[in-house]
This record gives C-alpha cells, structure tokens and sequence, in this order.
C-alpha cells in the first residue's frame, strides 16, 4: 500500500530553470544583507522580479558544538550549549539541564521549576519583542523596530538583575537555576510588564492596520494545513495554519500545566496571520509572566545539591527533552556512555525546517522585495541550523 | 503503548522497547525495514510528525545507529525509532518522500558521518561544511585537534597558555617563583 503524498515536492524535481537562456537573472541574498535573519543566505533565481527557485545555503556561522561536546565534561558543556540560538539561550539551558538532570536522576525544587518557567516567558517575550521590530523593518516600517527593540532592552534589564547577564545568562543549570531572585526583583517585572504591554497596543495599532503592512503581508507565504506534517512545521508557523500544537500544554513541562492559558491558533496562514498570532502570544506571555509571580512559592531551596562537576558521571541512556520555543519545538536529545562527557548531543532547532525547506518552497513565486518579510515571517535563527 | 510494540514487533520485527517517560518512548528497528516502518507509524499509528533524524557513532560496536524521532499529536506521545547500520560503506534507504524536510537531515549526515542515502536529493552536495576534504567530521575516530595541527599553519601571536599556569603566573608571581 503506497500513502505517499504526491503534493510533496522534493527539491530535486523542483523546475530547474535553464539559467542559459539568459532570461533568469542568479542573485545572492545574504550572508550579509539587512533582509536576512542572521548569517546565512539564499540563493535566488528570479525571472523579472519574480522568483522561480530558491536555495538556501548555510555554514557561515558552523561552530562545530555538537562535535565539541563531545570533548568536554557534561558542565563544562554549560558555556556552549546557550551559544546556539543567540536570542533565546535559555531554551537550551533548560533542555540541556532537563536532559542530564532525567539521565542522572535529579529531581529540582518546586521553586527552580517556577523560576525556569519565569525565565523562559521573559526570554520568549524578549525574542517576540526582537522579531516584531525585524517584521515591520522588512515591509519599510523602521518605527516599530526602534520601539520593540527598547522594550526588549527592558526584558534584557530584568535580566541582568536576576543573573548577571543580559544576552547569555546561564541561569537555569543542571540541578535548579543558579541564583535566588534579587530584593523587589519581582516588583521590576511586573513594572516591566505594565510598560511593554502599553507599548504592545501602539505596535498593534500601528502595524497591523497600517495598510502597507496588510497589502504586503496579506497572501504572502500561505502555508496551507497539511504541509504542517509534511514538512514538520512547528509554533506559530503551524499555529496560524491551524495546528493546535503547543508543547507548554501537550504535553506540558516545568510549571505550564499549574498556568491558565489556551494555545493560540489562528485562520490566516499567511505572513499576516503568523505577525497577529505571535502578537497574541506576546500578550499571552505577559499574562503567563504575571501569573507566575503572583503563584510561584517564595520561599524554599533553588538548586539541587549535585556531585563534583569535575567528575560527574551520567549513567549511561538517551533522552530527547523538548520545549516551546517562540519558533516551535526546540530539543535537545543526548546520548551517555555512562563516561563524564556525552556520546553524542543533537539539536533540534525548528529553523531547521522552516528556513530550508519551506522557506525554499515558500520562495517560489514571491517578488524579490518580499524575499525579507517572507523570511522574517517565518521567524528562523541560523545557528540552531548549523551547531 | 504495548499495543503499538506488538504491532511494530509483528510487522516489522522490532525489538527492544523502551519507555523512558510517559510521553517518550524509542524502539530498536531493522535498518532494511526502517523506511516501511516510518510510512506505517506515519499513516498508520498517527505519529505523523517527524521531529529529526541524526546518527550515532557506536565505533565499539562498529555501527552507526540511526535515531528518527516521532510524535504523535493526538496521543502526545513521542517515540524515537533506532536502527543499526554496518560503519563500513554505511546505506540506509531515503525517507525524502516521507517527509519534506528529511532530505536536510539525510544531507547532514551524509556530510557528518558519510551516511549514504541513496536517491535522496542533494545529498552529495556541501551542507555546512565548505571545502571540507577531511574524513566526515563528527565520526568518533576523526580527532579535530590533531586534524587541525595537520592541516592548517600555524600563525604567529596565537600561543595558547594553561589557563591554570597563565593565571597562576600573572596573579601570584611570588609563589611561582
């Protein structure tokens, strides 16, 4: 019995376009380019200035992680792994952390799973809050940018409060989070809180009835509902295409199960839809933020006591631990010998998926100034591609 | 989740069940059956999305086991199917017509760990690694260390020191003296 689906297209039997007719012209976007999520670059081939076949190439930024981990003892591998995806490190900070605390058998405190959770809702806002502002610049509307891009900072404060740091913050480790919150920490947050969701509906009533946002989001990059699975799409992207998918409440980690909130879906499946739904899920996250600090204990240990990092041992296993990141579904699945360093750790990044092969499906038939927005659209990060 | 073991186990001959949480599970699968495998848990168990595909390096045991992760969204389950392959001439079949984006995840290992996926496309072009000659990088028996000392010159002005020496050194200059 063949169930293979015929609307499934592999690149190989895309319509190669005979680049010697001299009617295609070849252009380069990236790795250097202002319409570009990070560093990586598609190859464009565009007749008049339309595109007919995209390819994405990656590599600028490979750094060799996984293959690095493999040298080095499991803490040591602390540094590294938030190093992957430069906006939200504490995704892999928890994943990595979840995974060796599930192979050596560790259980945290009640208060470490609040304060992960807290961590994670801030950084998911902070990365909303950058994503938002690269949204509109890519449709010419720098405004938002300026505006998102402070109320990011703001995130990125509360960060150096409770951590130390603002971009890498290694707080959540193996065992709990590193610290206790600092005095009249959770005060700032819920000032922080009132600020940015303020500024969340000028950004709405700016952006999402501004008519040049609509006449160019509108339509652009519609991902239809069956190529959800077919090209493992997840977050928002599958979300606005009417996935009900959210790994916070299926099947739930840390403190999401004890939070109200509802998964947020959408009807339109276009660039336009995928902006209202992360914009809904920035005002979720404030909601889920406050929530946190009104039902989180503040009393009680932090951090779990662990053996010698310098001679931690992890009995030999394999466990794949996942999260919501603000792009999907975000892993980390690790592999022990039973020895002190890993056998093998692979990351899941969801732009895996979204910037190769949809973006290279996607791509197809959009004018070559919407190449930015569909990219941004599809909300992707490089390094969590290349590891 | 039993149920699910029997019906791999009398179609495809999988052995080696293991739950390792609630909503994770992995299952040991013949390299030759892999594919069939995958197109009946797809259509036929609902694990219908593929999270990724990656390779482990067993030299001791001198294969290369294969891990494609699954989820099912209905049952939230995810389930990680294993299969083994020879670490000489390494071939498994293609799952590019599976899913959309496994042809990434066949040309990732193709380049990390010489995994060869016949058919599927692009495989044989660079992925992340321009210019690559080397031996596939992330095999356990490719030191990187000792590839680079060969390979590349070495520049002047880039002495590395003992962190726990240097530090010693510059903090404490009496006691290492």
């Amino acid at each position: 019995m063949s169930r293979e689906k015929t609307h499934v297209i592999p690149p190989a039997e895309r319509a190669e376009p005979d680049l010697s007719s001299g009617k295609y012209l070849v252009m380069w976007q990236g790795p250097q380019h202002p319409g570009i999520t990070g560093n990586m670059s598609l190859k464009l081939v565009a007749e008049g200035d339309t595109v007919v076949d995209c390819e994405t190439h990656v590599g600028y930024l490979h750094r060799g992680f996984e293959k690095l981990m493999e040298d080095r003892l499991w803490m040591q591998n602390f540094p590294l792994v938030c190093r992957i995806a430069v906006p939200e490190p504490d995704f892999n900070e928890y994943c990595y952390a979840a995974a060796l605390e599930e192979l050596a058998g560790v259980e945290i405190p009640d208060k470490a799973v609040w304060l992960r959770t807290l961590s994670l809702e801030m950084i998911r806002l902070a990365s909303f809050l950058m994503w938002i502002g690269g949204q509109a610049g890519a449709f010419g509307h720098g405004t938002i940018a300026q505006w998102s891009v402070t109320m990011r900072d703001y995130v990125l404060d509360l960060f150096e409060e409770l951590s130390g740091g603002r971009i890498y913050h290694m707080y959540i480790i193996p065992g709990g989070v590193r610290s206790d919150v600092p005095k009249d920490f959770f005060k700032h947050v819920l000032e922080t809180m009132t600020i940015i969701r303020k500024n969340l509906d000028d950004i709405e009533l700016v952006m999402f009835h501004n008519v040049v946002f609509k006449m160019r989001a509108q339509g652009l990059g519609w991902i239809p509902r069956e190529w959800v699975d077919e090209y493992g799409i997840t977050g928002p992207n599958a979300r606005a295409a009417g996935a009900d998918r959210d790994l916070r409440k299926d099947p739930g980690y840390l403190a999401y199960p004890r939070l109200d909130f509802k998964s947020i879906t959408g009807t339109r499946s276009d660039a336009y839809g995928r902006a209202e739904v992360r914009l809904a899920e920035m005002y979720q996250s404030i909601d889920l933020i406050r929530q946190i600090v009104d039902r989180m204990p503040k009393d009680g240990p932090f951090r779990e006591k662990l053996p010698n990092p310098l001679y931690w041992k992890i009995p030999a296993g394999e466990t794949y631990v996942s999260a919501e990141c603000t792009r999907g579904e975000y892993g980390f699945y690790v592999v022990s010998d039973g020895s002190d360093k890993p056998r093998r750790v692979t990351v899941r990044g969801p732009s895996y998926t979204h910037a190769i092969s949809l973006m290279e499906r996607l791509a197809r038939g959009v004018n070559i100034a919407d190449v930015a927005g569909l990219m941004v659209s599809l909300h992707t990060y490089p390094p969590e591609i290349e590891r | 989740m039993n149920e699910l073991a029997k019906a791999l186990a009398g179609r495809y001959g999988a052995g080696a069940w293991h739950d390792q949480r609630r909503d994770l599970s992995s299952v040991v699968v013949d390299a030759s059956k892999i594919r069939d495998a995958l197109r009946w848990l797809r259509d036929e168990a609902g694990y219908r999305h593929l999270s990724f595909a990656t390779a482990v390096d067993n030299i001791e045991r001198n294969a290369f086991t294969l891990t494609y992760a699954l989820r099912n969204h209905e049952t939230s389950h995810a389930l990680i199917v294993h299969c083994d392959v020879d670490r000489e001439n390494p071939a498994v079949d293609s799952i590019h017509r599976l899913w959309g984006q496994a042809w990434t995840y066949q040309r990732e290992m193709k380049e990390w760990f010489g995994i060869d996926f016949p058919g599927s496309p692009r495989v044989d072009e660079e992925f992340v690694l321009e210019g690559w000659e080397g031996p596939p990088m992330m095999r356990r028996d490719f030191n990187a260390r000792a590839y680079s000392d060969e390979t590349y010159a070495e520049r002047p002005g880039r002495a590395t020191k003992d962190p726990a020496t240097h530090m010693k050194e510059r903090l404490y200059p009496e006691a290492a003296e």
